[in-house]
């Protein structure tokens, strides 16, 4: 970051204590800087527009900013049903525009990384307010604030209050993990779920895309796999769909990060691909079943090779997810060949180090292909030999701050997941559990802290699908979002209660039917 | 549509293919075979038999053959037939509907007959019922007959069903007060009920967060109470509609006015209704139960229930009752109005005095004894009881709860034949403090399906795999019907749910 960048604004934004939102508008998740005046400006739906500012980096030609602010136009304005708002009284004084300004190159054409800045000041007086960030990542995080500071008073005119924001994410890395194998989720159900994403500041989909049951991916190489692989042909993601949410993606700031994981959780992969999948015994004699991927085959990572090749291509974050959690050993034991290998290789009986052996060969492939790899925790824990910068997701939910703790300390980043599993419902306010987590809170060096990249809300999807995805997802996924967007010190409960419930609500004026937090209504 | 000789090829390709047609709630007794006879959409109609005491101008039935047609055929356009084609032997052009005793323009009560034979061979296709009401159940059962064959042609199977429901008050309660519900998530629910066979819909309309029931006589209570007098209310028109639709589809509406307890937002439109609490010698803002002692009570109440009365026709009304002694009167003016009673099993266990025809719910698990064991004690004092207790579908918990729900057996208590004979039924209960129209229809469906099959069903009919099977492929057909009925596990459905 350059010394035109918001460098100062961000020390300055450190320094400054978080304001009182509850006096204020119902921002979610809360800003780093809150400064906010009683004195109200009216906002003309016909009048008002977000434009580029004239020393912005970025112009008309930015696709992302163009689609950002005809979005944002339609959330704000589109609250009101009515056809005209009330007549303008002439004693308001009004805001006519929000200027937008790049101040560095823009990055309009490119994808988000887990590096992007999403930072952003926002300047709120009349006539005119300003939309300040370093990239056009932080603009959208800007406007979506923007959109939130806007609301109706008793008379139904818009309104906003003049202030002063500075905010950046505590944490890089903030996602949503969602499960297309257990049950295919429809192209609009996931572009929905992107949608949400973004009125919460999530920045990554975690594709959990294929698994035991089913092999919705569509690939070129191997089109067999999801021909025999997907629940039917009419269960799959074409090329043309992953590049959709792909590009939805990206125009709200999120990375798309697919998991193809292996060597566990691939039965479904052995249907289009022969030779694929350990055959299983029975004594002597094969057994009609199938295990994890056979390792020991040549075969083997000649068509992981060219399957991972396509998927790099296709997938352009710098980041792929190999997987790599509950591998069962029983198939692996049972079959001769294996066994055979394993005195080979002088791995005795510990499976553990066939798993290494497939797993290391596999994040070759990754660098290979000039990817990142992260990997569910199975593969720290059994010792996979990794290279610096692998990331591990911690998943397991005991003992997960130790876990943290290890890892972090043998030098691997790491991404929370452990207490936000969203698939684990019960009844009441659970909401208020995933909350209070606080992904630091376990013993290590601020070096080892700096490690942990951010966290994930997962929704496995074996009882999940288009009919109760968002319900299970919103808001609950909100509370981790703001856990991981804003500073630490912003835990009171009752506030982030007031702020969440008004915000849900939006969620709902917005499309995205997020159950309520409790007893309640909402306007409209 | 091609010429005849070529769908008899189709036809029995089909028998090959093997059918998949899923019952839900599974009949009393059934009998079918492989042999099974096309429908051809455009050919096919419902018909009154001659003798039927229900004939066009049937209000239930008319609608109930338009409304079945739609969910078996959609709006698909089929060829027209061509007009002087013979009806083949393999081929069912109608079904015909004969009611034997008349009522077609009456409400549906907990005496009704909902028994009903299906009788689909070589020479039949007929639906014989005792009233109308059995033959909504008998269309309901006849709509879940009729499978596709891979080629798309429209099947049933021979078979032969003679039906009738275990228990005669098979509920679903909704709880319009912790969040208001839409006219239109109310009428989508009734349509879910009526495919599940479900007959009674238990509206617990107000309660202490708000007050949405629209008072002619006590405007105030709803200006005051509801969330938001303009959006948030039902008004008479729309409780005469959700009467109305509720009884086109053979479901009787228990309105329930909870009092004396969760009565909250009653205060704001009724001053002086509501008890001041103190603290030491001053009122403290705070208010609890209505107020017992005060005259004005008792003529409140009079009026108030003389309205509900008068707009819920149902005979029962469900009081609630939390507590003692006020219920002891509300009951007395209650019955003065020639309507029958339900309340919660509080009024039971307090030892109220109540009319021995009064119905007691019972929701408690465990206290003051376990619900198995309250069941016993309300049948042995000789009272009607309905068992919800188990059924409380707004507790969620992760995984498949649905089979839990699916093993209770209301009658598993200890007692004679003539004290299980007072058990008229049960209810599924999804409370709405953590409810509303967004997430409604996934945590209703399919699991308060598991309920309608144990109080429809035969006592013996419990065997998991099956039901599994069964309840899986029905909630891909509740899907196919618009009801975003959620996953029971993995898997998939044809036809997935997208949001319209």
């Amino acid at each position: 970051m350059g010394p035109r960048g918001l460098g100062l604004l961000a020390l300055l934004a450190a320094l400054s204590p978080r304001s009182a939102a509850a006096s204020g508008p119902a921002l979610w998740p809360l800003p780093l800087s809150v400064r906010t005046t009683p004195r109200a400006l009216h906002v003309s739906r016909e009048n008002f527009s977000v434009s580029h500012d004239p020393g912005s980096s970025a112009g008309p030609s930015c696709a992302l900013l163009q689609e950002a602010f005809r979005r944002y136009h339609g959330y704000i304005f589109n609250l009101d049903k009515s056809q005209r708002g009330p007549a303008k009284r002439n004693s308001a004084v009004e805001l006519k525009q929000l200027l937008v300004s790049i101040v560095l190159d823009s990055e309009c054409d490119l994808y988000p990384n887990v590096t992007s800045d999403e930072s952003y000041s926002l300047v709120v007086k009349a006539p005119v307010a300003f939309l300040k960030a370093n990239r056009v990542w932080g603009a959208l995080r800007g406007l979506e604030t923007f959109s939130q500071l806007i609301y109706q008073d008793s008379y139904g005119t818009f309104t906003i209050n003049e202030c002063n924001i500075i905010d950046s994410p505590r944490f890089p890395h903030r996602g949503i993990l969602i499960d297309t194998a257990r049950h295919f989720l429809p192209i609009k159900s996931i572009l929905e779920t992107l949608d949400a994403m973004a009125f919460n500041k999530f920045n990554v989909l975690h594709w959990h895309i294929v698994d035991d049951q089913s092999f919705p991916y569509q690939s070129v190489t191997f089109p067999e796999l999801s021909n025999k692989g997907s629940y039917s042909l009419s269960h799959v993601y074409t090329p043309t769909d992953v590049h959709t949410v792909i590009e939805y993606a990206r125009l709200r700031g999120i990375r798309v990060i697919p998991e193809f994981d292996s060597p566990g959780h691939t039965q479904s992969w052995g249907k289009g691909q022969k030779n694929l999948l350990t055959p299983c015994y029975n004594g002597h004699k094969q057994s009609e079943t199938f295990g994890p991927i056979n390792p020991i085959l040549n075969s083997t990572y000649s068509f992981l090779s060219q399957l991972f090749k396509e998927v790099s291509a296709v997938f352009p974050d710098q980041f792929i997810h190999l997987g790599g959690d509950e591998v069962e050993f029983k198939c692996w034991e049972s079959n001769p060949e294996i066994r055979d290998f394993m005195k080979w290789k002088g791995f005795g009986e510990d499976y553990k180090k066939l798993e290494s052996f497939y797993v290391q060969k596999v994040l070759d492939i990754a660098s290979t292909v000039n990817k990142g790899a992260i990997v569910w925790q199975e593969v720290f824990d059994d010792h996979v030999k990794l290279q610096p910068g692998t990331i591990v997701q911690v998943w397991k939910f005991q003992s997960y701050s130790e876990e943290q703790a290890q890892v972090t300390a043998a030098g691997f980043p790491v991404i929370l997941s452990a207490p936000w599993y969203l698939d684990w419902i019960s009844y009441g306010q659970d909401w208020k559990g995933y909350y209070k987590v606080d992904p630091l809170d376990f013993s290590g060096s601020p070096e080892q802290k700096k490690l942990v990249m951010g966290g994930e809300a997962c929704l496995w999807g074996e009882y999940v699908d288009a009919t109760n995805l968002t319900p299970r997802l919103w808001p609950r996924a909100s509370a981790i979002g703001e856990r991981l967007w804003s500073h630490s010190d912003v835990k009171d409960l009752e506030d982030a209660y007031n702020r969440l419930t008004v915000h849900r609500c939006r969620m709902v004026s917005r499309g995205i039917a997020a159950e309520p937090l409790y007893t309640g209504y909402c306007n409209h | 549509m091609a010429a005849s000789g070529l769908w008899l090829p189709l036809l029995l390709a089909a028998a090959l293919a093997g059918r998949a047609a899923a019952l839900w709630p599974w009949p009393q007794y059934i009998q079918t075979s492989e042999a099974h006879y096309a429908i051809f959409p455009h050919d096919f109609q419902f018909r009154y038999h001659s003798s039927s005491a229900a004939q066009p101008g049937c209000s239930v039935l008319d609608e109930a053959f338009q409304r079945y047609r739609d969910l078996l055929f959609s709006s698909r356009a089929w060829y027209p037939p061509e007009p002087t084609r013979k009806l083949h032997a393999l081929e069912k052009n109608s079904l015909v509907v004969l009611v034997v005793t008349p009522g077609c323009n009456q409400l549906p009560s907990l005496e009704s007959l909902e028994n009903y034979t299906l009788t689909i061979n070589d020479d039949h296709c007929f639906l014989l019922s005792e009233t109308v009401w059995g033959a909504l159940r008998g269309l309901e059962t006849f709509s879940q007959l009729v499978w596709r064959s891979p080629e798309g042609m429209f099947l049933i199977n021979k078979t032969e069903i003679e039906d009738f429901p275990r228990f005669s008050h098979r509920g679903l309660l909704l709880d319009t007060s912790r969040h208001y519900l839409p006219l239109t998530t109310i009428m989508d629910t009734l349509d879910a009920m009526a495919y599940n066979k479900f007959n009674v819909f238990h509206w617990h309309l107000v309660d202490d967060s708000s007050f949405p029931y629209d008072s002619y006589t006590f405007p105030e209570l709803t200006r005051k109470g509801s969330y938001n007098p303009a959006t948030h209310i039902y008004t008479a028109q729309d409780v005469k509609m959700v009467i109305e639709y509720a009884r086109l589809r053979g479901i009787r509406v228990l309105a329930e006015f909870d009092t004396p307890g969760h009565t909250l937002s009653w205060g704001p439109g009724v001053p002086g209704l509501l008890t001041p609490c103190y603290s030491g010698s001053h009122p403290s803002g705070t208010f609890g139960p209505v107020n017992p002692i005060l005259n004005s009570t008792y003529e409140f109440m009079s009026s108030f229930f003389l309205e509900v009365s008068s707009v819920f026709p149902d005979f029962y009304l469900h009081l609630g009752g939390d507590e003692v002694d006020f219920t002891c009167w509300l009951l007395n003016i209650v019955s003065a109005y020639d309507k029958g009673y339900v309340v919660w099993q509080e009024v039971f266990d307090n030892k109220v005095k109540v009319r021995p025809d009064t119905i007691i719910q019972v929701w408690r698990e465990e206290m003051p004894v376990h619900y198995v064991k309250e069941m016993e004690l309300i049948t042995k004092a000789g009272f009607r009881a309905l068992l919800s207790a188990p059924w409380y579908l707004n507790h969620i918990t992760y995984g498949p709860d649905w089979s839990e729900i699916y093993m209770v057996e209301p009658l598993e208590f200890k007692g004679s034949p003539q004290q299980k004979a007072l058990v008229i039924g049960g209810e599924a209960c999804m409370w709405g403090e953590y409810v509303d129209s967004t997430n409604l229809a996934p945590r209703l469906w399919p699991r308060a399906g598991a309920v309608a099959e144990r109080l429809w069903s035969n006592k013996l009919v419990t065997n998991l795999d099956s039901a599994f099977k069964r309840l899986t492929q029905f909630r891909c057909e509740l899907l196919r019907r618009g009801v975003q009925a959620q996953p029971l596990n993995v898997g998939y459905c044809e036809q997935e749910f997208e949001q319209t």
